[in-house]
């Protein structure tokens, strides 16, 4: 149970959000091109980082726009947020 | 091993209980194994005692973090069945099912298997549908499984509420009275004294920090306790499983994430078979000790931290309310979570890896209780021939690269 601050918004009940996974996955130009394997390390394969995770979080029930979060997932403390297509400062 | 019987107990109340032997060693860690399981759950310690039972491996060791049975063996709802809609799931899980029934026997430690049977209710005309054909396919993959009407449902399980004005009405159930329920600390105990007494070394506290490998082979692994020299490893690590892949420079296709259950004050017996609602998301079955206990879902994102949120228990006690308004002044006595590992396709990995000697046992997501002594048993086999048992090479790791996933989100459990 956490506080999210939507980068739109303000601070807000993280009920209010839905999840949308680890961010900075970059669909690939040319799927056609690749191998299975990387097909599958694209579809599948995840961090699941225990530690500072870059996420993305949809304000689902507030103004419905997207946003990076970067969250310690060994203990839900949320370090900062920030827009999407930047970059994280740290 | 000193056997359990009415003789022992006999003979050990002459001293009021004060001699009874260790149930297990707490033995000093060596510098080199043939096997190393990471993980002293129900899983890897089944592993570790199939491995030394039917493979004559002695020289084993099963390092846990923290204490044997303390993660997810010790937090789940104990719920026991394999009514599974796939051939590969059907076969993985009514093998583990079997084991079951003879399990305290085998293992002279009573698990307290009880085949109380497990419901799935419907609740609309899709999850009749469904749980129909699950019922047609259980059956011609050999599994018992029956199908209630609103009627049998009210008859076999009186305190549901079967009236068609509730907001997700009974429209049926399936029934499988050979699954039921067992006790999950017995079953990590048991297997950890049957593998003890076989040599294997179990040494609780003892953090994984890092592997070592050499190119594509596994050379050991280091631990808070030293450095381990084993050619073989066995991942049994559930949530951390994602962890410990890394240590070893792989990535998994899995998402680990906080699943709750919680359980109510001690009642008198109301309820005695284990009935599951994935419509509406709730399940409960009454422990020996007269407690309910609620099974809850995952919350959606990856954290570690074997915490959820408080909706997600709200969620489920509102449809428990309704479906059992018996229990509306019931308070609830104990909260809890666990972090459970989630595959794309809700199906478990039990496969070797890109590299040698390097072997995976996770993916069991909020299910993985059920199929302890199969798990461990087909583990300990592809691990001691270096090949898959015919029973798990469908769960091989690399079916996310070939696509033939075995898509069991609609019969794994209430929680995805």
């Amino acid at each position: 149970m956490f506080i999210i601050k939507c980068p739109y918004c303000g601070e807000r009940d993280h009920s209010e959000f839905s999840y949308g996974g680890e961010a900075h996955i970059v669909r690939p130009k040319q799927p056609s091109e690749l191998s299975d394997g990387q097909w599958a390390e694209y579809l599948f394969t995840r961090k699941n980082i225990k530690g500072l995770q870059y996420e993305r979080w949809n304000h689902a029930h507030g103004c419905r726009r997207w946003f990076n979060m970067a969250r310690d997932t060994s203990n839900d403390k949320i370090h900062f947020v920030y827009q999407m297509g930047e970059k994280p400062t740290k | 091993m000193l056997k359990y019987s009415i003789f022992s107990l006999i003979k050990n109340a002459f001293n009021y209980h004060e001699n009874w032997q260790k149930a297990w060693r707490d033995p000093e860690l060596k510098k080199k194994y043939d096997v190393v399981i990471v993980g002293g759950g129900g899983h890897g310690l089944a592993t570790a005692y199939y491995l030394a039972k039917e493979h004559n491996l002695k020289n084993i060791a099963v390092v846990e973090k923290g204490w044997i049975g303390g993660g997810n063996t010790g937090r789940n709802t104990t719920i026991i069945r394999s009514n599974y809609l796939w051939d590969a799931s059907a076969g993985l899980y009514d093998h583990a099912l079997k084991i079951w029934e003879s399990l305290s026997q085998e293992l002279n430690f009573n698990v307290m298997f009880s085949q109380r049977g497990v419901m799935n209710l419907a609740h609309n005309q899709h999850d009749v549908r469904e749980l129909k054909r699950r019922t047609h396919a259980n059956r011609l993959n050999g599994i018992d499984c029956e199908w209630l009407n609103t009627k049998q449902v009210k008859e076999f399980c009186p305190i549901i509420n079967c009236s068609p004005n509730i907001r997700y009405p009974v429209m049926g159930s399936t029934l499988q009275k050979r699954a039921g329920t067992a006790r999950h600390d017995a079953v990590a105990w048991g297997y950890a004294r049957g593998a003890d007494s076989m040599g294997v070394d179990i040494i609780q506290n003892c953090e994984v920090k890092g592997i070592k490998r050499k190119r594509d082979l596994v050379e050991g692994l280091e631990t808070t306790k030293g450095f381990i020299k084993t050619s073989k490893i066995g991942v049994v690590a559930a949530g951390h499983s994602s962890v410990i892949a890394n240590m070893a420079g792989l990535k998994l296709p899995l998402e680990s994430k906080p699943l709750q259950a919680l359980v109510s004050e001690p009642i008198k017996p109301v309820i005695d078979t284990v009935v599951m609602s994935n419509a509406v998301h709730a399940y409960v079955s009454q422990s020996d000790k007269g407690e309910l206990v609620i099974g809850a879902g995952t919350d959606s994102y990856v954290s570690y931290t074997q915490k959820g949120t408080h909706e997600i228990i709200e969620g489920t006690l509102k449809a428990i309310l309704e479906l059992y308004p018996i229990f509306s002044r019931l308070r609830m006595l104990r909260q809890w979570g666990g972090v459970v590992d989630i595959c794309p396709d809700a199906s478990p990995i039990i496969s070797k890896s890109n590299i040698k000697g390097l072997y995976f046992n996770c993916g069991w997501g909020t299910g993985g209780f059920k199929a302890t002594p199969g798990s461990g048993h087909l583990f300990a086999h592809t691990i001691a021939k270096d090949e898959p048992h015919a029973l798990n090479a469908a769960f091989n790791i690399n079916r996310f690269i070939s696509g033939e996933l075995v898509d069991e989100h609609g019969a794994a459990a209430v929680a995805h």
